[in-house]
C-alpha cells in the first residue's frame, strides 16, 4: 500500500455533497495531479464532519487544519498553499464569533469543545468505502473478542452493565432486550437494524451508515450471536440513496474479508445481512409496524404482546435496534461496561447523538453526554441563535416530542428529565425556535405530518389526529372559540390514551406541550384575533408606513402580485385585497417602512 | 381513468423484475421499487400485472402502493421539483418557498404542470438542514432558497 504524507479528508455526506461535496473532490485531486503529488498525498471521501452550518469541509492530516465553506475554486489553493507550500490558507479557517480569531483545529472550536464522540467516533475520520480503515481503528475487535471468547450470555451481561438505551428513542434497555430474545427457544431468528429514520429535521442515523457503516455491521453480528440469530435485516428509507450505497460496498467487502458470512473467525458462527427498503412511511419507525413492512404488507402496526422479541419478522423472534445503539455496541465490548457507564447520569448512560438544526447559528450533527444541559448544547455547541434573535423554544423528539423553553434550558438532557419535562429523547431531532416562530402553527406543523403519515388502522390516532388539525387551524385563523381550546386539551389527551402504538399515544405532544408553555399565545389567537409572532396569514396585514417611506419602489418591483402602488419618490401603498401576505417586500424594503399589523 | 397501453418489452422487463424476487409476496415492496423505476410511476396496469404474477388480489397491491409515499401513481414532471419541509426547513421559511412555486407554476402539490416539464411536491427531510430551506429539482439541490430565486431557477429549466 503506498505510504502518503498528506491525506486530504473532505466531507462526503449528504448535506456537503449536495453543496459541491463532489465536485471539491475532482477538483482536489486535479490540482494534486497537476502538481505530481499523486504518491504523496491521498484525496480522502469520509462520512459527516458533523458542522453542516459551515461545510463543505476539507480537512489536512497529518496537521489537522479544518477548512470551512470551502469551494471548488479553492481546491487549487489548498494543494498549492498548504501543501506544497507549507502555508494555511487564513481565510479557509474557522472564524470565532467571539473574537473574530481564525481557529484551525477543530478541537479548540466552541462546536465541538464539550461532544464526545463515541457513536460517530469513525465519521469524518475514515472512509466509509474502505473496509481497512475501519479495521486500522480497532474495526471488527470487538466481534473476534466475543464470538471467540464469551458466551452469548457473558456478552449480553456486558451491554446490560453498560446501561445502554435504544437510541431510537422509547430508551428501553438494549442488554435486557438481548436478553429476552435469546430466552426464546426458536431455530430461526432475526436481527432487525431500523433505519427508517423518519423524524423530519433528523439525520443521526443517515450520518452514521454514511460515514460508518461497518460499525452497525459489525454490531448486529455481535447481536446475532448472542440472540443465536444468522440472519441480519437492515430496513432503511429508500430516500436515502448514499447511505444504501455505502451500505451496500460495506456489506460486500464485510463478506470479502470474512467477517460475516459463514464460520466467522473459524468458528461455528455463520451470520448474513440482507438490506429491506422502505418506501416513505413514518409509522415504520415503530417496530411492528417495520416487521409488516419488511413483510411486504402495509406498514400498519400489531398489538403488543407479542413483543417483537418473541413474535417478529416471519413469526420468529426478532431484536430490533436503531442505528446509533448499533453503533454504540463495538465500543462498549471493546472499552468495557464501566467505561460507558461512566459516562452520562444516573439512568441515561453514554451519549447522544442530535441533529441541531433551527434558528441556531451552527447547525449540524453533535453528539455529547447525557446529562449537558439544552443551555450548553444551544448556546456553547451551537452558538446562539441567528442573527442576534431571542431564543423561544426547542423542539426535541421530532412529531413526538414537545417545544420546551426558556425554564428548561438548565435541564440535564436523559430520557427521564426530557419526558418529564413534557417533551421526549426521540431518535434525536432538536430544532431552535426563535421570536419569530408562532407555537401554535409550530404544533399545527406537526399535526399536519401526523395526519398525513398516520396509518388509519386505529380511530384515536386517524379521526382524532385530524379533528386536532382542524382545531388548529381555526386558530391560525382566529376563527375559534374559547370552547375549542378546551376540546384541544381534551381530545388531545383522549388520543394520547386511547392509541393502538406510539405514533398515534405520542401525537398530541406538540399541542399539549406548546399549549402548556405558551398558554398566552393560544389565547391571543384565540381573545384577540392576533398572532403574537406575525406569522399566521390570516391574522396579518402588511402596510407601508408613508412617513418612513421614500418611494424608492423596490417593493413594488418584487412584489409578485403587483399589489404596491405608488410614484417614484412619494409614498407607496399596499392593496390589502390583493395583497397574498408573501412578505417579499417587508424583506427588500431598506428604510423599515413596511410593519407587520 | 383512461387506460395506457405498456409496450410488450416493458411488460417482459416488469415481469423479470417480479422473477428476481421469485414471485414472492412477502418481496412486494422490493418489486415495485423495481417497478417504480422502469416506469418512473405505478400505473394501474402496472399493479394489475404484478398481481397477476405474485398471484395476490389487485386490491392489495393497490394497498400497498397508496400506503407508502414513495410510490407514486401518476407521472412526475420532466423536472420534479421537491421542496423540503422538514422541521429545520419549516422554521427557516419553506412554506413561503413553496407558496412561491405553486403560485408561478400555478399547481398544487402532487400536480405536474400541463406541458409536463414540472412537478411540484413537497418532501420531509433531505437532510441538509445547514443549507436550510432546500429545494431539489432532479438530483440538483439548492441550498438556502429565498422567495426571489424560486422565479430564477424555474428559468434555469425553461
Amino acid at each position: 500500500m503506498a505510504k502518503f504524507k498528506n491525506h486530504i479528508l473532505v466531507c462526503a455526506g449528504t448535506g456537503c455533497r449536495a453543496s459541491e461535496g463532489e465536485e471539491i473532490v475532482q477538483e482536489l485531486k486535479t490540482a494534486v495531479s497537476q502538481n505530481q503529488l499523486e504518491n504523496e498525498v491521498q484525496v480522502v471521501r469520509t462520512g459527516c464532519f458533523g458542522f453542516c452550518e459551515k461545510g463543505p469541509i476539507v480537512k489536512m492530516i497529518p496537521d489537522n487544519t479544518f477548512y470551512t465553506q470551502v469551494k471548488t475554486a479553492d481546491a487549487k489553493e489548498i494543494v498549492e498553499e498548504h501543501i506544497i507550500k507549507g502555508r494555511q490558507v487564513q481565510r479557509l479557517l474557522y472564524e470565532n464569533p467571539e473574537d473574530a480569531t481564525r481557529i484551525s483545529d477543530s478541537k479548540h472550536m466552541n462546536f465541538y469543545k464539550k461532544q464526545i464522540r463515541i457513536a460517530l467516533r469513525n465519521c469524518g475520520f475514515i472512509n466509509p468505502e474502505n473496509i481497512n480503515e475501519y479495521v486500522a481503528r480497532d474495526g471488527y475487535t470487538a466481534l473476534g473478542k466475543v464470538i471467540t471468547e464469551m458466551t452469548p450470555e457473558d456478552c449480553i451481561d456486558i451491554i446490560k452493565q453498560s446501561g445502554l438505551r435504544g437510541r431510537g428513542g422509547g430508551g428501553f434497555p438494549t442488554g435486557l432486550k438481548w436478553e429476552i430474545t435469546n430466552k426464546v427457544e426458536s431455530a430461526e431468528k432475526y436481527v432487525v437494524c431500523n433505519a427508517d429514520e423518519g423524524d423530519p429535521g433528523a439525520f443521526m442515523d443517515r450520518s452514521i451508515l454514511e460515514g460508518d457503516p461497518h460499525s452497525v455491521l459489525e454490531a448486529m453480528a455481535i447481536c446475532g450471536y448472542c440472540i443465536e440469530a444468522s440472519v441480519g435485516l437492515i430496513y432503511i428509507r429508500a430516500e436515502y440513496p448514499l447511505a444504501i450505497q455505502r451500505l451496500k460496498i460495506a456489506i460486500e467487502q464485510a463478506r470479502d474479508l470474512g467477517v460475516i458470512g459463514d464460520n466467522i473467525f473459524g468458528t461455528e458462527f455463520s451470520f448474513d445481512v440482507e438490506i429491506r427498503y422502505g418506501a416513505g412511511a413514518f409509522v415504520c419507525g415503530e417496530e411492528t409496524s417495520l416487521i409488516q413492512s419488511m413483510e411486504g404488507l402495509r406498514g400498519e402496526p400489531t398489538v403488543k404482546p407479542p413483543f417483537p422479541s418473541v413474535k417478529g419478522y416471519m413469526g420468529k423472534p426478532t431484536n430490533v435496534n436503531n442505528v446509533e445503539t448499533f453503533a454504540n455496541v463495538p465500543v462498549i465490548i471493546n472499552k468495557g461496561a464501566a467505561w460507558f457507564a461512566s459516562i452520562g447520569t444516573e439512568k441515561s448512560k453514554g451519549t447522544k447523538v442530535f441533529a441541531l438544526a433551527g434558528k441556531i447559528n451552527n447547525v449540524g450533527l453533535i453528539e455529547v453526554p447525557m446529562g449537558t444541559t439544552l443551555r450548553e448544547v444551544i448556546f456553547d455547541i451551537g452558538g446562539g441563535i441567528k442573527d442576534g434573535r431571542k431564543f423561544k423554544s426547542v423542539q426535541t423528539g421530532g412529531p413526538s416530542g414537545g417545544c420546551l423553553t426558556e425554564k428548561h434550558l438548565d435541564v440535564p438532557i436523559d430520557y427521564d428529565n426530557l419526558l418529564e419535562s413534557g417533551s421526549m429523547m426521540g431518535s434525536g431531532g432538536m430544532i431552535v425556535m426563535d421570536e419569530d416562530d408562532c407555537m401554535v402553527s409550530v404544533a399545527k406543523f406537526y399535526l399536519d405530518f401526523t395526519v398525513e403519515e398516520s396509518c388509519g388502522k386505529c380511530a384515536p390516532c386517524r379521526i382524532g389526529n385530524k379533528r386536532l388539525y382542524e382545531i388548529l387551524d381555526k386558530i391560525t385563523k382566529g376563527k375559534a372559540q374559547f370552547e375549542d381550546l378546551d376540546n384541544l386539551r381534551n381530545l388531545a389527551n383522549v388520543i394520547k390514551d386511547t392509541s393502538l402504538c406510539g405514533l398515534g399515544q405520542t401525537s398530541p405532544n406538540p399541542v399539549l406541550s406548546t399549549m402548556d408553555n405558551f398558554p398566552e399565545e393560544y389565547l391571543a389567537h384565540v381573545h384577540q384575533g392576533k398572532c403574537p409572532a406575525k406569522q399566521c396569514k390570516a391574522l396579518k396585514e402588511y402596510v407601508i408606513n408613508a412617513e418612513t417611506c421614500v418611494g424608492c419602489t423596490l417593493c413594488s418591483r418584487v412584489c409578485p402580485v403587483n399589489a404596491i402602488t405608488g410614484d417614484k419618490k412619494q409614498p407607496h401603498l399596499i392593496n390589502a385585497q390583493l395583497c397574498i401576505k408573501c412578505g417579499a417586500c417587508f424583506a427588500k424594503c431598506k428604510f423599515g417602512a413596511i410593519s407587520i399589523q | 381513468m383512461t387506460k395506457i397501453k405498456l409496450a410488450d418489452s416493458k411488460v417482459t422487463e416488469l415481469k423479470q423484475v417480479c422473477a428476481k424476487f421469485d414471485n414472492q409476496k412477502n418481496e412486494l415492496i422490493n418489486i415495485l421499487h423495481g417497478a417504480q423505476e422502469l416506469f418512473g410511476y405505478l400505473p394501474a396496469e402496472v399493479q394489475e400485472i404484478i398481481a397477476q404474477q405474485l398471484s395476490v388480489d389487485v386490491a392489495h397491491v393497490y394497498g400497498v402502493v397508496t400506503f407508502y409515499s414513495f410510490f407514486s401513481m401518476s407521472p412526475k414532471g420532466e423536472h420534479p421539483i421537491s421542496v423540503c419541509m422538514g422541521t429545520a426547513c419549516y422554521v427557516r421559511g419553506a412554506e413561503k418557498v413553496l407558496d412561491e412555486f405553486k403560485r408561478i407554476l400555478n399547481v398544487k402539490i402532487g400536480e405536474t404542470t400541463p406541458d409536463g416539464k414540472f412537478s411540484v411536491s413537497s418532501l420531509r427531510c433531505v437532510g441538509a438542514c445547514g443549507l436550510a430551506p432546500v429545494v431539489t429539482v432532479g438530483s440538483k439541490v439548492y441550498g438556502r432558497v429565498t422567495i426571489e430565486e424560486v422565479q430564477q431557477i424555474i428559468n434555469e429549466y425553461q
